[in-house]
């Protein structure tokens, strides 16, 4: 069984991010997997020990990239591929992997629900749509019974149970596994896995940043006695004006 | 090309609040264009209710006589509709199964898409729009430059707005292949408010100590009409439902007003909850983070605090 796994290289979650002249610095933040990401990247090892098959991860990303990458190795991924381009957007970054994926015929291909940076929550239903693959998302719990997986997606409100045969895409979210803490072996190991690098495919941009900026601050807090909580409710009517 | 679609999903037969504010919002874009705004959904809208669209600004309703379930063939009916419209702008409330259609639709029309779009966007300079990202830390302006763009609003993006066009519903056909996904099983909890969809949400956290003292929270709730909802370690520790949980790793909301009980605002909590319109923390730590993202606070004992502030609102309401 060949799966994938596709990774973003995302600001640590609890790193405060400044901007200047529009731009994100991210001068001196460390960078990890996007906390979904990590998650697809969990159930996949489970599922290749499972199998006895094969792991790649793929990212879409400079050579800055590499350090998440080899991270990923030292999970448990048997090799790695670094798409060599800045991910412009959503499109660009599915239109590498599909390229990929298109000569690899993978069985099963693992992402996050979202990155953490663009939040678009985009990759895996353009990554399924060029492959003319069905997508689940979000992917809360996956089993294979032979050629088709049974998983558990979350709908608003609840969950389902649906099931899919392989070849499929899935944005995946907890608990379809617990986050794995790379151990010593695999650490070492990772060092020598191979971590293939390859030019991207050309692509038309449809979109372009413009500017980040932080968003719209709030006023100080108002702090209100807990003896006097009419006057919570009466702020709430009529000076917020949410009641 | 200056028409825009907006993609209507139902709940019980009525359209959902969040797709009137999408009709709203693709109603406000259409005049921007000097286009018409049309909606097309699927049977899960009742015949009855198809035209009360046109009161938030839907100049006609493309009517699906069968259903769509999976995001596979919302996107296939939007792009149908999209297609025999001409529109320049898709437009869809972000829900789960609008969210998995919108990036295949986008695919499918050439398009650029932004998701998570909160206000309406700039035309002075080609097409120019605000958006979430880094789960929340910012807000950044998108140019979206192919003929044909695809929106997903989070709520309260533009809010909706009464109009007085006449009705127009049609009836529309569209050949949409069968998902290769087959449900087996849908466990849903009916008669609660759904958590994206809520303009009042009441959170609690670790705080509360345990399960067994979630009931002053839903009493809470029911006064308000509020929708619950909880921290990550509430719903890891199977305290509550797993799509209660908000924040970097859950559900991200963005309703008029949020109560935040006996959490303590962890930053990976504040990505899913910082883009309320108004909060309120209740902690008993005055040290507690959460109380510098809010707009009003009271720093008490939870077990003290709540029924009294339940006991203040049905006086009130
Ligand atoms: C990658 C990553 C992703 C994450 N994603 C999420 C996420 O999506 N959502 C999320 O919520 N967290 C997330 N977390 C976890 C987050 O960092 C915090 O650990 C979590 O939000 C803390 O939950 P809490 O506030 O309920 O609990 P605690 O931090 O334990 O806080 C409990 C609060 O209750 C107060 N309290 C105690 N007793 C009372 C009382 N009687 N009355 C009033 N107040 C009381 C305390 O003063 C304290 O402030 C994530 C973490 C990581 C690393
Ligand atoms: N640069 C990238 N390289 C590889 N995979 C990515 C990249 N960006 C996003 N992904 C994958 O696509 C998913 C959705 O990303 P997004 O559409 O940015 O929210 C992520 O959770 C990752 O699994």
């Amino acid at each position: 069984m060949k799966i994938l796994t596709c990774i973003s290289h995302v600001p640590d979650t609890n790193a405060k991010i400044p901007f200047k002249d529009g731009q994100p610095d991210l001068n001196g933040i460390s960078f990890v997997i996007a906390p979904y990401d990590d998650f697809a990247l969990a159930r996949a090892v489970e599922l290749r020990d499972q199998t006895k098959g094969k792991l790649t991860v793929l990212n879409v990303g400079l050579a800055d990239t590499e350090p998440t990458i080899r991270k990923a190795l030292a999970i448990g991924a048997d090799d790695a591929i670094r798409v060599n381009a800045h991910p412009h957007d959503a499109f660009y970054v599915a239109s590498q992997i599909a390229a990929i994926a298109k000569q690899e015929n993978y069985d099963l291909i693992l992402m996050g629900r979202e990155s953490s940076d663009f939040n678009g929550g985009q990759v895996h239903g353009m990554v399924a749509e060029m492959l003319g693959l069905p997508c689940v998302v979000p992917c809360m719990k996956l089993d294979l019974n032979g050629n088709v997986a049974v998983m558990q997606r979350e709908i608003e409100g609840g969950k389902e149970i649906v099931e899919v045969a392989l070849p499929f895409v899935a944005g995946c979210q907890e608990p379809i596994a617990e986050w794995k803490i790379p151990n010593m072996r695999g650490i070492m190991s990772a060092k020598t896995k191979p971590l293939k690098v390859v030019e991207p495919v050309a692509v038309e941009n449809y979109t372009r940043i413009i500017k980040y900026e932080m968003p719209p601050q709030r006023s100080s807090v108002k702090m209100i006695d807990k003896d006097n909580i009419g006057e919570l409710v009466r702020l709430l009517r009529e000076e917020a004006k949410v009641l | 090309m200056s028409n825009v679609l907006i993609y209507v999903e139902a709940e019980n037969g009525a359209a959902k609040k969040s797709s009137l504010e999408a009709v709203s919002y693709g109603a406000a874009v259409a005049e921007m264009l000097g286009g018409k705004a049309v909606a097309v959904a699927a049977a899960d809208l009742s015949a009855d209710h198809a035209g009360e669209l046109a009161k938030f600004g839907a100049d006609k309703v493309l009517h699906f006589g069968g259903t769509v379930n999976q995001s596979s063939e919302i996107a296939e009916l939007v792009a149908a509709a999209a297609q025999q419209e001409n529109a320049a702008v898709v437009v869809t409330a972000k829900s789960i199964n609008a969210d998995g259609a919108v990036p295949m639709i986008g695919v499918k029309l050439k398009a650029s898409v932004a998701t998570n779009v909160t206000a309406l966007p700039d035309l002075s300079n080609g097409f120019v729009v605000t958006r979430a990202a880094y789960t929340g830390k910012a807000i950044t302006q998108v140019s979206l430059h192919s003929n044909v763009k695809v929106l997903s609003i989070k709520k309260n993006a533009s809010g909706t707005k009464e109009y007085n066009k006449p009705l127009a519903v049609e009836s529309f056909n569209a050949n949409i292949s069968a998902s290769k996904i087959t449900v087996k099983e849908v466990k849903k909890q009916t008669g609660e408010i759904l958590l994206p969809e809520a303009d009042i949400v009441v959170s609690a956290g670790r705080g509360l100590k345990g399960p067994e003292n979630w009931g002053m929270i839903e009493e809470l709730a029911k006064t308000l009409g509020a929708a619950t909802a909880c921290s990550k370690p509430v719903s890891d520790m199977d305290w509550r439902p797993h799509h209660e949980h908000v924040g970097q790793t859950g559900i991200k909301v963005s309703p008029n007003l949020y109560f935040a009980i006996g959490i303590s605002g962890a930053i990976q909590h504040l990505a899913g909850v910082n883009s309320s319109k108004v909060i309120v923390v209740i902690n008993k730590d005055p040290e507690a983070p959460f109380f510098k993202s809010a707009d009003y606070g009271i720093v008490g004992d939870a077990f003290e605090v709540v029924p009294k502030l339940n006991e203040a609102l049905k006086a009130a309401l």
